[in-house]
């Protein structure tokens, strides 16, 4: 794997996973999911609306009640203070502030985080928002807004990026351009998970989490998924899972 | 992209997170100039219109001008409070800075600090106009007054962000507000004397954060000197504001469901 090869005392794995359960309102929303993310890796997180994607993203980044099991980041518990500067994370409703204008929101986020101006306008150029810099967020599309969402996230230069349906709305060029800059940020060490209900994405991951109702159905890579289900592409691949799956449940 | 990052342990200045977000609550009122009018014309047309009401008779203006003074920021504080950051709540904005390093300290400090500013400006406009234009007369020193209603409002302002926590939308925090503020203005001393309140009433009236403020607007009114009672006011208003931050920061969770 190319980029950072864990130096002395640093964990292999960026996202540690096992038996994790939550329970929301009484329901049980995950049931005992375990995954294993290294790092540099960018992982794709699928699955129909509803399967629980949104629930594990909440839990990686420390934001979920009612999770029991394992869920460790960068070698330390989910959710613990010092992982707060190394997670960047975007929520699937592009929650940036409409009512500011997208220079202020991303000064507000760069704040948080420590970043400095070169950092805002390094981010500002990479997610293709430089010309929009002084309009009100809440007068952008739904693609741009989801690019300041984005932005925000990047601000920090996390270690681990979550990103939750990052591409929802975009045009296949815009999507195209987000996908590269996920592999350059690969390429210098960062930890991608990424989740979409577009199946199709998954050929730009390096793994693929495949969910369904709240529980894990592989964790593989493209190929090997290929291979496993003895299909042709990825919903093919999803179908035939879920088809085991359910066999598997009714014996 | 630049070159990697090590994992790094960053110092996190929290005064600096504080102040960013106090700025940034400020820039979505500048934005919004509608809100701002309200904020700063409201109170101002509703004592201009008491005293036109009042202006038949002698005097009366007088007594109550100031303790309308001690009302309005309070109630307009808490509204504009408890719906900013229930939008925070709704729109996932709060969510996102709670996997940040901000602290929940540094989040409703940044509220207080920035609507305890507009607070300020709210009550030296009321001031201005209610004894420059409206005339109004009182004992004490003007600035006495205006300290009393910028309590007043940061009351407003800490029980908004601490009531924005049991409230699932807009429509129900508005509902909070006849729910908290009413019996508070019926048992406060506008209606009648706390002194003649039936016991349970006065007892009630006594841990009410408004009754303090109405007690040092009446001072206030018919006192020349600012009397110690009106310093005790002051300390109990602190107090309120201190224990509701702290029952705000109580409330306000990392983690929900």
């Amino acid at each position: 794997m190319a980029g950072r090869d864990g130096s002395d005392g640093e964990p292999e794995l960026a996202i540690e996973i096992r038996s994790l359960d939550v329970t929301r309102g009484g329901r049980q929303v995950l049931h005992g999911v375990g995954i294993e993310v290294r790092r540099g890796d960018i992982v794709g997180l699928l699955g129909p609306s509803g399967c629980g994607k949104s629930t594990l993203m909440r839990t990686i980044v420390g934001v979920q009640l009612g999770a029991t099991g394992t869920c460790n980041v960068l070698g330390q518990p989910a959710g613990s203070g010092a992982l707060r500067t190394l997670v960047g994370y975007m929520t699937q409703e592009a929650s940036v502030y409409g009512d500011l204008t997208v220079i202020e929101n991303l000064r507000y986020f760069a704040a948080l985080v420590g970043a400095d101006r070169d950092r805002i306008a390094a981010v500002l150029d990479d997610v293709g928002l430089a010309g929009q810099r002084d309009r009100l967020v809440s007068s952008l599309s739904g693609g741009q807004h989801n690019r300041v969402s984005l932005a925000a996230a990047l601000l920090g230069r996390p270690d681990v990026l979550v990103l939750d349906e990052p591409t929802v709305g975009l045009d296949p060029v815009l999507r195209r351009d987000l996908w590269e800059q996920f592999r350059r940020l690969a390429a210098d060490g960062v930890t991608l998970l990424v989740s979409s209900h577009v199946m199709d994405e998954a050929r730009e991951c390096d793994r693929i989490v495949m969910m369904r109702e709240g529980r894990l159905l592989a964790s593989d890579t493209l190929d090997g998924l290929l291979a496993r289900t003895g299909t042709a592409d990825i919903t093919g691949a999803f179908l035939a899972l879920v088809a085991a799956d359910e066999q598997e449940l009714a014996s | 992209m630049t070159a990697p990052t090590p994992t790094r342990p960053v110092e996190v200045d929290h005064g600096r997170i504080l102040l960013a977000t106090a700025r940034r609550v400020l820039s979505q009122l500048r934005h919004d100039p509608r809100t701002i009018g309200l904020l700063l014309v409201a109170p101002v047309l509703l004592i201009g219109l008491l005293a036109w009401v009042l202006s038949g008779q002698e005097g009366v203006f007088d007594e109550w001008g100031a303790l309308l003074l001690g009302i309005f920021p309070l109630l307009v504080m808490f509204l504009v409070t408890s719906i900013a950051t229930l939008r925070e709540r709704t729109g996932g904005t709060l969510e996102r800075l709670m996997t940040t390093p901000m602290g929940k300290v540094d989040f409703l400090g940044g509220y207080g600090l920035a609507f305890g500013a507009v607070a300020v400006v709210q009550a030296v406009v009321a001031c201005a106009f209610t004894f420059g234009l409206f005339g109004l007369t009182i004992a004490a020193p003007v600035a006495a007054v205006a300290l009393i209603a910028v309590l007043d409002a940061l009351v407003g302002t800490s029980l908004g962000l601490f009531v924005s926590a049991f409230a699932r939308t807009e429509f129900q925090a508005v509902q909070f507000l006849p729910m908290l503020l009413l019996p508070q203005f019926l048992l406060c001393g506008i209606v009648a004397p706390t002194s003649s309140l039936p016991q349970p009433l006065e007892a009630i009236a006594k841990v009410l954060p408004l009754t303090y403020a109405i007690d040092a607007m009446k001072q206030l009114t018919v006192e020349a000197e600012v009397t110690g009672e009106v310093w005790r006011d002051v300390a109990v208003l602190g107090l309120f504001i201190v224990l509701l931050v702290a029952a705000g920061a109580a409330t306000l969770r990392r983690r929900t469901e």
